[in-house]
């Protein structure tokens, strides 16, 4: 059998407890700090303005687009390579009293008209700006919503301590995610955000298998202390832990490195939001029950059998 | 014990992987290049239209796939992409008025998996190109033009009746009109006379310094419907200018309380589209006022039934206020020339159009008639309650002589060029709206662009489900081919129910969330094969373990993939675009998941190791 933890001993997860917390913390509050500094580099769908793609045929030298553009009026367009040398995006912030839908046009016609070769349109993009404003804050409900629901669902299925800790953790795995995005100043556009949805989703998925084993364990050894439980029931499922994140990892990668620029932001966010899930479905989730005094009593009165266990199994 | 499953489960599962393969059969086919034919106001696409493609077809010597007609269209296959532009050209110059050719990518599934509802995915405009608009309608000033038009209701109604008012004004709230009269008397008749006739308005009386004042305004549900009615022909107006764009399987669709999504997949010249679709143009007859004169006017002495408005070379005319006729009883529109070889507009009217143009024109022969153009367009400004704020733009488009009684068609003459004559006849043809709209969000995703995402997320999907499937066989050796085909058949799955739920298209983030699904998928049966390990460890036979690795881990793999699914719903609800797709793919791709990893693999181990007791060891 090839294992990748073959400990038979329990590992003493909780005895790092409090440093977890604190590290936690930490970095919850560096991550509030550069988000309150830097905010976050918001992409088109949240700013709106106006964003043109376009592929050349020979490497593109960017200070020619940026000249031949400023002499077409438009001076502050953000002019950078996207994805590979042939390919060059502008960015334009929003206009007051010139129709936003026809700057692509007209940007795209004086990149045709200058010296440049065949010009390819890959992509216009206009967003008007209030609409960027509804996205931000639709996008914001929606985290908040799938929070409520989450920590609802935790608490009818298990203890509202546990959906605390669930509900905690997943904050604490979107705030450390949003404050790297803040940190390095990656661009934050609406494939993101449903990427800090699936990270939501992810990150419950693997609180819940520790939190089911936590519950299990609670049933069937009585006389263990709280933590020595959780640490039990977290070496108990570090492998799995370990395997799903891995192979979840895997196709991240290949996503990032192959998906195209397009997808990138959406990888990296995913990619950051489970490697911090993973850790936060041990030392958040489960730290913060122990912490709210979970103990053998909140686990056996209510649940009173598995789902499923009295009837045939269809399986 | 032993672990088997009843013949009618595996009758079961075959029948679900028979299903969805089935259904998933059509994206091996790919796709026709194709030319569509659709008729546009006026013509109709008939059997002789079809002998007629035919016939321009073989002229050209391009020998098409098929040329079918169906649901009022013409559908040509053709063998190759160069045919198909030759054959659009050939067709486009040959065909006559009133048809528009567009290029299409038509599905080359079997006839008989077409017969059960079988097609290929839907794929989304970020990945075969095109253009996704998002227009917002001005409610205010909808509102405001049912308010002119209470104005000049309610004035001919009293004076029909003869009931003498002080005044009457537009209320400053927005809904309602004010009227003033001289005593209690008169206005207790006017609000017995006027209230049968107007249903949908509120009545409230006031009275301050011997004045005596109607309000009357729009009740909330006449208020919505009024928002409804301005939504719903913008909806109709819209769908009128894509049809007139000739572009294969448009979408114009009402998103929310008052935006409209266009998305017009394969066009290439957005410039074009814009300017028929993003054009808010309305168009109103009006007299000219001949008695007020120009100089006097620019001096700022113009009575209040006048206004002063300029022509495009800047000429300036005086207009009176009082509309003759809006654009929205135009019913056709033509551009052409007249005897002397000038652009000029042929325009039909509606019958009502028709009878308050003769009725003004029979005692205004001789007298000069102006047509407005009005355009919104926005200031870039944002209005208190967060709206984009537009600028009503008022150009005289042309003045014109009335010649003679004019009824139901008549003819605008005097434009500049014959490509000006088009588009406004275009814009005509197509309607003037009542409320103005404007594209809030663009999104254009040119057909190079698109090839590459599909190609891109082709890849990642590749690369990614073959990481996982060496993993998972390196990892779980026997159990992990039963954990990879059942990864594989998740994957048809998947393919197999987006292809065949109707609202469901493939997206660049749709695709994203297939990749992750792969990564995520196997969880569950990682849950259960590190169980049976654990229940083998624990020295239980091996049927034991089986059967209980599976039933321990099914609570755990519901909970996590019921609070996955939440997230999923959630973010299909506030989602737009690409983002729902990603939510629908995550959606499915749970729900498929659970099926083939639970119990596929549990029907693929009992048929193998589960009906035997002499196993000691398992591959796991």
């Amino acid at each position: 059998m090839f294992e990748i933890i073959k400990t038979k001993q329990t590992i003493g997860f909780m005895k790092f407890a409090n440093p977890a917390t604190w590290l936690s913390l930490i970095l919850v509050i560096l991550s509030v700090v550069t988000l309150s500094i830097n905010w976050l580099n918001w992409g088109l769908d949240f700013t709106g303005g106006t964003l043109i793609e376009v592929g050349f045929e020979q490497p593109a030298n960017l200070e020619n687009v940026r000249t031949t553009l400023a002499d077409a009026e438009f001076p502050d367009a953000v002019v950078q390579h996207f994805g590979s040398s042939h390919e060059v995006m502008v960015r334009l912030a929003p206009r007051e009293g010139v129709k936003g839908q026809v700057i692509g046009n007209q940007v795209l016609d004086a990149l045709t008209n200058a010296d440049f070769g065949n010009v390819d349109m890959r992509r216009i993009e206009f967003v008007g700006p209030n609409v960027g404003d509804e996205l931000a804050e639709n996008g914001g409900i929606a985290i908040i919503i799938a929070l409520v629901c989450i920590m609802l669902y935790v608490s009818m299925r298990f203890e509202w301590r546990l959906a605390m800790g669930s509900v905690l953790a997943l904050a604490h795995d979107i705030i450390i995610t949003l404050g790297i995005f803040s940190l390095f100043q990656i661009e934050f556009d609406l494939t993101v955000l449903a990427a800090l949805l699936a990270v939501v989703g992810y990150s419950l998925n693997d609180t819940i298998v520790v939190f089911d084993r936590i519950r299990e364990n609670f049933r069937l050894l009585a006389s263990d202390t709280p933590s020595d439980i959780v640490d039990k029931s977290l070496t108990q499922t570090l492998s799995r832990t370990i395997i799903t994140s891995g192979t979840t990892i895997l196709t991240l990668v290949s996503l990032f490195v192959v998906g195209g620029e397009l997808i990138h932001g959406f990888a990296t966010a995913l990619l950051i939001g489970i490697f911090v899930g993973t850790y936060s479905s041990i030392y958040v989730a489960s730290a913060l029950a122990i912490k709210l005094g979970i103990s053998r009593d909140h686990m056996i009165p209510e649940v009173v059998e598995k789902e499923g266990a009295d009837q045939d199994a269809i399986m | 014990m032993l672990n088997k499953y009843p013949l009618w489960k595996y009758l079961l599962l075959g029948f679900i992987v028979l299903f969805t393969l089935v259904y998933a059969a059509p994206n091996l086919y790919g796709e026709d290049p194709a030319v569509q034919v659709s008729a546009t106001r006026g013509a109709k696409v008939e059997l002789s239209t079809l002998d007629k493609v035919q016939d321009i077809l073989k002229q050209t010597n391009i020998s098409p796939k098929s040329t079918i007609l169906e649901d009022g269209q013409i559908l040509v296959r053709l063998t190759s992409s160069e045919d198909q532009l030759l054959a659009s050209e050939a067709i486009r110059a040959n065909i006559g008025d009133g048809f528009v050719t567009a290029l299409n990518l038509a599905a080359a599934t079997p006839g008989w998996l077409e017969a059960i509802g079988g097609g290929p995915l839907k794929l989304g405009l970020d990945l075969r190109g095109g253009v996704h608009f998002l227009m917002e309608v001005d409610m205010d000033e909808a509102i405001s033009k049912e308010q002119d038009q209470l104005v000049q209701d309610l004035r001919s109604e009293l004076r029909e009746q003869k009931i003498r008012y002080r005044g009457i004004e537009k209320a400053s709230t927005q809904t309602g009109v004010i009227v003033r009269f001289t005593s209690q008397d008169i206005l207790d008749d006017a609000v017995d006379y006027l209230k049968p006739l107007n249903p949908g308005y509120s009545f409230a009386e006031k009275e301050t310094g011997g004045t005596f004042y109607l309000t009357v305004s729009m009740t909330d549900e006449k208020l919505k419907s009024a928002k409804n009615d301005a939504l719903e022909q913008n909806l109709g107006i819209l769908r009128n200018r894509v049809n007139e764009l000739g572009v294969a399987e448009p979408l114009v669709q009402r998103q929310g309380e008052d935006r409209i999504v266009v998305e017009l997949p394969g066009i290439q010249d957005t410039a074009r589209a814009k300017e028929i679709l993003g054009a808010t143009a309305t168009l109103e007859f009006h007299a000219v006022d001949s008695d007020t004169d120009v100089s006097d006017a620019l001096a700022g002495r113009i009575p209040a039934s006048s206004a002063l408005y300029k022509e495009r070379d800047g000429l300036p005319v005086v207009v009176k206020k009082k509309i003759i006729l809006t654009g929205n009883h135009i019913v056709d529109a033509q551009s052409g020339a007249d005897e002397y070889g000038r652009a000029q507009v042929n325009i039909s009217l509606d019958s009502q159009g028709g009878s308050k143009m003769s009725r003004f024109t029979k005692d205004n022969i001789g007298k000069p008639m102006a047509t407005l153009f009005i355009e919104y367009l926005p200031t870039g400004k944002k209005k208190a309650n967060g709206k984009a704020e537009t600028e009503k733009r008022i150009e005289v488009a042309n003045v014109a002589t009335i010649q003679a009684q004019l009824g139901r068609s008549f003819r605008i003459t005097g434009l500049d060029n014959t490509a000006e004559a088009h588009n406004l006849a275009l814009l005509l043809r197509a309607g003037a709206l009542t409320a103005p709209i404007q594209i809030v969000e663009e999104r254009t995703i040119g057909p190079s662009l698109g090839q590459q995402n599909i190609d891109n997320g082709m890849k990642a999907m590749i690369y990614g489900l073959l990481a996982v499937v060496i993993f998972m066989l390196i990892y779980y050796r026997k159990f992990g081919v039963v954990a990879n085909a059942a990864l594989i058949l998740n994957l048809v799955m998947i393919v197999g129910f987006m292809s065949l739920i109707p609202g469901a298209t493939l997206t660049l983030p749709g695709i994203a969330g297939i990749v992750l699904t792969i990564g995520m998928a196997v969880d569950a049966n990682v849950l259960i094969f590190e169980r049976i390990r654990e229940e083998l460890k624990a020295g239980k036979s091996v049927q034991r373990s089986i059967n209980e690795g599976y039933s321990n881990a099914l609570s755990t793999i519901a909970d996590a993939n019921i609070t996955t699914f939440i997230t999923a719903v959630i973010l299909f609800a506030v989602g737009t675009g690409p983002v729902k797709g990603f939510a629908v793919t995550l959606a499915i791709g749970i729900l498929t998941s659970m099926f083939t990893s639970i119990f596929g693999t549990r029907a693929i181990v009992n048929a193998v190791w589960g009906g035997r007791n002499d196993i000691k060891k398992l591959s796991i």
